[in-house]
């Protein structure tokens, strides 16, 4: 509609993804040949998988948090969270193939010589979770059955992507519906639909995130984990929504988006840091303090073996924000803001990074040119997706009731 | 000789606005405007400069986390070591997790206590301070604009009051003006 990627803009998302592509074969080139191979492989398809996916979902989310809430100044960016939030569907296809070729796999687990030198999912293994007579039978994770299981797992994993994917095809048509029909009949169908989601999504986002991320570490479990991961899943998405607004601003678009609403997404930026920090926090002081052995195996596994991404992350996505987005300025700054939007994004990289490798491969995780690489060809793909949705629909919607008072939104 | 002040009523936050739009385009200076709640937009029209609040807000959060430190660091650092759980009780860096809730705590209660006291204090309103709104009504559902003669030199009262009258008020008066507080 009024807006076209410019061909600069395909040019560089093609040049990223082809970059990453060329580090990514780098990458396997050079790994080929090491135990850990397979297993790095498929951890950092996990990675990027969910992470990408979950900033759509956290987009989605915040979408039918709007609806819910019957959110008045949101309305002249509604159309850019639901850009973000369009990659859902792709997202969706990449983590079930991922899933898919791990459960074919059995979970991955690999042993070289008789001793185990990764795993992705080691509960899929049918040897470890129930032959009673093998070595290698662990009854913790045999204990863990009902939960812990392929069928059970794939049936909750269709029920969250099938929800997920409908709720996002049911905003997006009526978004569109609306701009031709008017009316409050639609809002009223949004604020009921985005009221069902929120309570769907409660759910769900904690029980996936239990199945999909908490069970590389099958012995140990955490009731907090899917709080965690939603809290730096809704910052990412925060921040994407936040560098898309700059970026067609920046370009001329938008016109009625002004200072103030670039203020509150910085707010939500800030206020979703503190989220995922206090989340981190909470977390990791109780295992602390308690010090339970196989609870805490957690987390001195990642002080030792990862002390610098650990904490490395922690910082960036916890100091940064506050420090620099505590001011009111500076959450209206594109400048500052795009660069912290940029370091945010790569902090929480590191931050499901840190959830999945240590547990996968050990104490053998390293960012090298696969990583890198990988991370690279999704970013283009997200990139590009996104963009690809912002062109099929005007960037201002134009019957929502609250629209008025979207426009004239001064704070 | 005393100050004389015009005190201009509406009965709508809209108007009231609008009108504080048009009298300073006519280069009338608007002293205070009175009304029942805040008015969106009206501050950069009256001259009313950007809060500082949030600054000193920043000043108590950090004099509360200064002494959430001073305070743990000598209770049970240095004074009397506990052995609470078998945390390092003679480090505060390897005990800090332990005291990463009440730090917070500390920041948060100086700055959100700090922040209404000196709130009230600037605008004199702590409880018991008589009230300034020229009407009672102001509280309610009036609009007044206080216009001081002494802030406009170039214009004589009955100019002053031959503009107000062009917009859409309900009252006007003149009368000296008391330094209530």
């Amino acid at each position: 509609m009024e807006y076209q990627i410019s061909s600069k803009a395909k040019r560089t998302i093609i040049a990223t993804a082809a970059v990453g592509l060329v580090l990514f074969i780098i990458g396997i080139a050079t790994n080929m040949d090491s135990e850990q191979f397979k297993t790095r492989l498929f951890s950092n398809f996990l990675i990027d998988g969910f992470f990408f996916f979950a900033m759509a979902l956290g987009a989605l989310f915040f979408l039918a948090l709007q609806y819910a809430t019957e959110t008045g100044w949101s309305v002249a960016i509604k159309r850019i969270v639901e850009a973000v939030a369009s990659y859902v569907q792709v997202g969706i296809v990449v983590l079930l193939a991922v899933f898919a070729v791990i459960s074919i796999m059995q979970g991955g687990y690999t042993e070289v010589h008789g001793h185990h030198v990764g795993h992705i999912y080691q509960w899929m293994d049918p040897v470890i979770a129930s032959d009673h007579s093998s070595a290698q039978f662990d009854s913790m994770i045999a204990n863990k059955a009902p939960f812990l299981t392929q069928t059970f797992f794939w049936i909750v994993t269709i029920i969250y992507m099938a929800t997920y994917f409908l709720f996002y095809k049911g905003f997006r048509k009526r978004s569109l519906q609306e701009d031709i029909e008017g009316g409050t009949a639609i809002h009223m169908k949004n604020f009921a639909k985005g009221a069902l989601f929120l309570v769907l999504f409660g759910y769900f986002s904690s029980t996936s995130s239990w199945h999909w991320l908490m069970s590389v570490d099958p012995h140990w479990f955490s009731t907090l984990f899917g709080w965690y991961t939603f809290g730096g899943m809704w910052c990412t998405s925060m921040t994407a929504i936040m560098l898309l607004l700059i970026y067609l601003k920046k370009n001329g678009y938008l016109e009625k988006v002004n200072d103030s609403h670039i203020h509150d997404v910085g707010k939500w930026i800030f206020a979703t840091s503190f989220l995922w920090s206090y989340l981190f926090f909470s977390q990791f002081m109780l295992y602390w303090y308690a010090d339970i052995p196989e609870e805490v195996i957690y987390y001195t596994f990642r002080i030792d073996n990862y002390p610098v991404i650990f904490w490395g992350m922690f910082m960036i996505n916890f100091i940064i924000p506050m420090l620099i987005l505590m001011s009111r300025e500076a959450k209206r700054n594109p400048g500052i803001l795009m660069a912290v939007c940029v370091i945010i994004i790569l902090g929480h990289w590191a931050d499901v990074y840190m959830l999945v490798t240590p547990g996968t491969m050990g104490e053998h995780g390293t960012i090298g040119f696969l990583e890198v690489g990988l991370f690279m060809v999704f970013a283009g793909i997200f990139a590009y997706f996104v963009l690809n949705t912002l062109t099929k629909a005007p960037l201002m919607p134009k019957n929502h009731p609250y629209l008025d008072e979207s426009k004239h939104h001064e704070i | 000789m005393a100050d004389r002040v015009i005190y201009a009523t509406y009965d709508d936050d809209h108007t009231c606005l609008e009108s504080a739009k048009k009298l300073v385009a006519d280069g009338v200076h608007i002293t205070d405007v009175f009304s029942p709640f805040p008015i969106h937009g009206i501050d950069p029209v009256i001259g009313v400069k950007q809060t500082r609040l949030g600054i000193v807000a920043m000043m108590f959060a950090v004099t509360g986390l200064m002494l959430a430190v001073i305070g743990f660091r000598y209770i049970m650092i240095q004074d009397w070591p506990m052995n609470i759980g078998g945390k390092p009780n003679f480090t505060l860096l390897q005990n800090f997790p332990a005291f990463v809730p009440i730090s917070f705590e500390f920041t948060v209660l100086f700055a959100a206590h700090g922040m209404a006291l000196t709130y009230f204090l600037r605008n004199k309103t702590l409880p018991g301070m008589p009230a300034d709104n020229p009407y009672a009504r102001n509280t309610d559902d009036r609009f007044t604009m206080e216009i001081r003669l002494s802030d406009n030199h170039g214009m004589s009262s009955d100019e002053l009051q031959a503009k107000i009258k062009q917009t859409a008020i309900v009252e006007i008066e003149e009368k000296d003006y008391v330094q209530i507080k």
